[in-house]
């Protein structure tokens, strides 16, 4: 049987932090320092794990926030009854070691080949793999269509909102805030559903069928998932990653 | 509690398989449903991980760590075939 | 060299707790975890049934008559195979001796089984004699469908994954069949303070 090469190590190894970067209230990317990465492609995320003096050990992934080539990075969202995430975004400095693995991911990857259009619909810190997946299409110069649906609660709540609102090399942005929205907002508001996404998505096309990568909390994905392919998308083209409502 | 999907032990069947396996292709032993392993309903908080079928909900694999070492049972699945 | 991230300590674990009543590999939390092997089912109330079978028939009751029988409010230790305990949890639920009364019995083994399918085994005299309830109220509610509801199996001498949540009966069996855990390695009889977690332990 034939055996492709092993991308990625598959043990873990010693990272150092080289940055923690503020992006929101809650959230935080941390640009990694990695000595043997062998690089990695958009969409796929790595595993950390951390270790307390007596033992006691947790772990958990997070996507990868650069696109390939650029320095590792994961954002982070501080959950606050999570277990790890206030340890990532409120005591880790530059300068700490962590343990991490990868990259992971064969399934939930964009890579430029795989053209387009492409549609990214992310629900809160659903966003982060769809960054890397922007920032690859940018960085190849690719003028692959692409839109992105994203769901956050508030304003605040944007993560790369600065970067987003760029809409660099003809990238569509639409946001939609769910629970709150600033004064004069004109935009979209409410829950991503059939409706908006009908709005929204590239219609099904079977000549160029859209290609779409919907991540978030589970329900989120569910909803969305569906409702893509009540609108005509083949299942095999809405690539899904599910974070729990609880983080990862 | 929300199920999560094969994305989510990536890593693990990384670590198990020697080879990604999240775009390899499962076929469940109950329902003969077939699908990436990405797509399939993963529930972590338990004594193991327990991955079901997305279309009958029945048990495809478990995997248990005892002492360091991840035994998988693959009783539920039957094929297994990587992407490439 | 064993690695340590600077400055990580989890979750917040009591080492203050009174070691006798913590079984060892165990450390003891404020929080209530859910853990699953599946979704939680949802059945309501008036198609709820409890039963216990032994072979010759089955005796069931329904949510009304399960409610209407005499309860107690065990106030228990509960220790988890992940390494979670909790202690002083405190529970309302129909002993299983007093299902048991209502049942002619001579097996050695039970079966319990769950909505969702799940299973576990145990021998029929660790839910004897004031040692198990079918627990329908946690800490003074309601017992959560997350946790279990309408009625799980709390069996705290043993290992919580004994305790099945969703519990629909109990399978008095003369052999010793492994439940769901158990098939996967779990360890037949799961005594925390042997530390039973797997199967030849």
């Amino acid at each position: 049987m034939a055996r492709t090469a092993v991308r990625g190590r598959l043990s873990w190894q010693i990272a150092t932090v080289d940055d923690v970067v503020v992006e929101t209230a809650r959230v935080r990317t941390i640009v990694l320092g990695v000595s043997e990465w062998p690089g990695h492609r958009a969409g796929q995320h790595l595993d950390v794990r951390l270790t307390a003096e007596d033992g006691y050990r947790a772990e958990r992934e997070y996507s990868i926030a650069s696109a390939p080539g650029e320095p590792v990075a994961i954002t982070v969202e501080r959950l606050d009854d999570g277990e790890v995430s206030p340890y990532l975004t409120d005591e880790l400095r530059a300068g700490d070691e962590i343990e991490l693995r990868g990259p992971i991911g064969g399934y939930f990857v964009w890579d430029v080949e795989h053209g387009g259009p492409l549609l990214l619909v992310a629900g809160g810190s659903g966003i982060v793999p769809l960054r890397a997946i922007l920032r690859h299409r940018r960085r190849s110069e690719s003028d692959v269509p692409v839109r992105l649906l994203y769901s956050s609660r508030r304003i605040e709540d944007v993560i790369y909102r600065a970067e987003l609102d760029e809409r660099a090399d003809g990238a569509e942005v639409v946001y939609t805030l769910t629970r709150e929205q600033p004064p004069g907002w004109t935009g979209h508001t409410g829950r991503v559903d059939a409706a908006l996404l009908e709005e929204v998505a590239w219609p099904a096309d079977e000549a160029q069928p859209p290609l779409a990568f919907v991540c978030g909390p589970t329900s989120f994905v569910e909803t969305v998932a569906s409702g893509l392919v009540s609108l005509g998308y083949p299942p095999a083209r809405v690539k899904t990653e599910r974070f729990g409502a609880t983080g990862r | 509690m929300e199920a999560l999907d094969g994305n989510a032990i990536g890593g693990l069947l990384l670590e198990v398989f020697g080879a990604e396996m999240t775009n390899a292709t499962g076929v469940c032993a109950h329902c003969g449903a077939s699908g990436e392993l990405a797509t399939l309903v993963v529930y972590l908080q338990a004594p193991g991980t327990v991955v079901r079928c997305r279309s009958c909900g029945q048990v495809l694999a478990v995997i248990v760590e005892r002492l360091g070492v991840k035994c998988v049972d693959l009783r539920g699945v039957a094929a297994l075939d990587r992407a490439d | 060299m064993n690695f340590v991230s600077r400055g990580f300590r989890g979750r917040k674990r009591d080492v203050d707790a009174d070691s006798s009543r913590v079984p060892p590999g165990q450390y003891v939390t404020e929080d209530f975890p859910v853990l699953s092997a599946g979704p939680t089912p949802h059945t309501p109330l008036d198609e709820w049934t409890f039963s216990i079978t032994n072979g010759r028939g089955t005796k069931t009751w329904t949510w009304d008559e399960f409610r209407a029988l005499p309860s107690e409010k065990p106030t228990v230790d509960i220790h988890c195979v992940t390494r979670w305990s909790k202690l002083d949890t405190t529970w309302e639920g129909v002993s299983v001796d007093t299902l048991l009364e209502q049942v002619e019995h001579d097996a050695p083994y039970v079966l319990a089984f769950c909505d969702g399918g799940y299973t576990t085994n145990l021998p029929l005299e660790d839910v004897t004699d004031g040692k198990a309830w079918i627990a329908f109220a946690y800490d003074g509610e309601p017992l959560d469908a997350e946790h279990g509801g309408p009625a799980r199996l709390l069996v705290p001498h043993l290992y919580f994954w004994k305790s099945a949540k969703w519990v629909r009966g109990l399978e008095l069996r003369d052999d010793d069949e492994p439940g769901f855990w158990e098939t996967y390695g779990y360890h037949s009889y799961g005594d925390p303070w042997r530390e039973q977690r797997y199967a030849g332990d």
